[in-house]
């Protein structure tokens, strides 16, 4: 059986890929209020519409990966929003969803964001119930016509194994994605490098992976970088956001502007990345931009890159160093 | 777990290694053992529970711990402050500081400003957590019923950050802004939007945040005193 995302990465020959930008943004900019859940627009039969023309629009733009309204679809997530018993039908509409705007060709990819909680002993959750979340979550997916799982904005290594591992339980024949946060000084916030995601993410089994969300396209550059050095065999993902957001008068404004984009996708590709797309505070005007960029600029020297965030490394025996600092 | 042959300065140096690694048994065991040779509560708190949590806050905030590191370790407090807290209170020891802190409305992230809330107790704060999707009023309420010094406000989301501004403009209407200390914090937060709403201090991290509260506090009580 082919899978459409299998396919693409074969077809496209290590040509880059575009994958769409912010969901949760553009559906702000639409209506959703203040800690409403996304995924119920899902199936509110007035607001399903809005999220289909959300995957329009970025599809118009040149996107050949929608990722699904289904971020916050875990029932961990949906149980603050009393939810949780709907867990199947919320992922499986957002799937379906994607999957009527994608026709034949184009890519959907199911959306798993983290859970939100931590795990034993730092907190509550245990890694049983974590496969088991996740494992719902994906047969909505799955039942709604995910071609691939995207597993993003993750900071805990254990979670992205439960999450790969609860997709393989309710999806065995789906691909898989894993792409990680790197907001803490080039870290996660859990303190995973982009040379650790490498070394522990390549025993998954993963069709891809790379980071997403942050703090920007410079966060964003130096994780590709140092993922691809890290000697990365599998296609990495950029998605970064659109810049770091500024209030002006009360609302969010993000300062990566299309053209600012644009020339992310172009250095992120020269780093190594192969599937380019952006992540909050972008528009389809955005992922237009960047689009346009990679197919008709000529591509950059890598050596001629100038990172402006350093590459992550983590220190080897840090009680060492506390040590030895008394 | 014995500790009785340890002298006193290697107790305490002992309790600051093993709260810094997260080791919950332990740390019970030498407050225990610190109060058992007559240290009073007061002591055993500032020589080994918080001077344990200070280096721990220097090196999240230098980047060589992280989140599950800070999470261990300030469990491992919490097991020496179990003992202490009642016997704080009954010798009438001064908290450094009573803060109230809560995720605001439409966010239901709180793993930093959990984060935050532990680091404070860990520097001797009482803090009240709120937890997540707090509205202006459930703000109000906490401050009206505990007093505190300080407010802590946290966002994850760029779509809830804006609501900060609703509780400070509701701390205004309601003639209790000048009375209390704003910190506000999050990932998608600058240190410009917490000017531009008009908190009193951004918090960049927990490790920050707890140094901001301590200044804000040792200024307070020199103007206490002063006055």
């Amino acid at each position: 059986m082919s899978n459409r995302f299998l396919a693409l990465l074969d077809q496209s020959e290590g040509a880059p890929i575009i994958a769409d930008g912010g969901m949760g943004t553009m559906l702000m900019a639409a209506g959703l209020l203040f800690g409403d859940p996304p995924e119920q627009w899902n199936v509110l039969p007035e607001r399903c519409a809005t999220v289909r023309a959300v995957h329009r629009g970025y599809l118009d733009a040149g996107a050949q990966i929608i990722l699904t309204n289904s971020f916050g679809g875990s029932p961990f997530r949906l149980k603050l929003h009393n939810l949780h018993e709907q867990t199947f039908e919320l992922n499986e509409a957002a799937a379906a969803l994607a999957r009527a705007e994608a026709g034949a060709t184009a890519v959907v990819a199911g959306s798993i964001g983290p859970s939100g909680e931590l795990f034993e002993p730092m907190g509550q959750l245990t890694y049983a119930a974590a496969v088991e979340g996740f494992a719902a979550q994906v047969a909505g997916l799955a039942a709604g016509g995910a071609d691939v799982l995207w597993v993003e904005t993750m900071s805990d290594l254990q979670e992205v194994q439960a999450a790969v591992e609860g997709a393989r339980r309710a999806a065995p024949a789906l691909p898989i994605v894993a792409t990680l946060t790197f907001d803490t000084r080039g870290f996660t916030m859990m303190g995973v490098s982009p040379a650790q995601a490498v070394a522990a993410l390549g025993e998954l089994g993963l069709a891809a992976i790379g980071g997403n969300c942050g703090n920007g396209p410079d966060e964003i550059e130096a994780v590709v970088f140092g993922m691809a050095r890290a000697g990365a065999s599998i296609p990495l993902v950029a998605k970064s956001n659109a810049g770091m957001p500024q209030v002006v008068q009360g609302r969010a404004v993000y300062s990566g502007t299309p053209p600012v984009m644009a020339e992310y996708a172009r250095r992120v590709r020269a780093l190594g990345a192969t599937i380019i797309g952006a992540c909050c505070g972008s528009t389809p005007e955005h992922v237009y931009a960047m689009a346009q960029a990679l197919r008709e600029q000529p591509p950059l020297d890598p050596a001629l890159i100038e990172l402006a965030a350093p590459v992550a490394e983590r220190a080897e025996g840090r009680a060492r160093a506390r040590r030895e600092r008394r | 777990m014995d500790f009785s042959d340890l002298s006193d300065d290697e107790l305490f140096q002992t309790m600051q290694d093993d709260l810094y690694d997260g080791m919950k048994a332990e740390v019970f065991a030498q407050t225990q053992e610190a109060l058992r040779r007559g240290f009073s509560p007061q002591e055993i708190l500032d020589q080994g529970l918080v001077a344990g949590m200070e280096i721990v806050g220097n090196d999240f905030r230098d980047g060589i711990l992280f989140v599950p590191e800070v999470l261990l370790a300030a469990n491992a407090m919490k097991a020496g402050m179990e003992l202490l807290r009642p016997l704080l209170v009954n010798t009438g020891a001064e908290q450094i500081g009573k803060m109230v802190i809560g995720t605001v409305k439409g966010d239901i992230h709180d793993i930093g400003k959990n984060l935050v809330a532990m680091m404070m107790e860990g520097a001797g704060f009482e803090v009240i957590n709120l937890g997540v999707n707090n509205d202006a009023d459930s703000f109000l309420k906490a401050i009206r019923e505990h007093q505190p010094d300080i407010i802590g406000m946290s966002a994850l989301l760029t779509t809830t950050m804006p609501y900060m501004q609703v509780v400070i403009q509701a701390l205004k209407d309601e003639g209790m802004r000048d009375a209390i200390y704003v910190m506000v914090g999050g990932a998608p937060l600058t240190e410009a939007f917490a000017h531009e709403i008009g908190a009193d201090a951004y918090g960049r991290d927990a490790a920050v945040s707890v140094e901001i509260a301590k200044k804000y506090m040792s200024r307070r009580r020199g103007q206490r005193v002063a006055a």
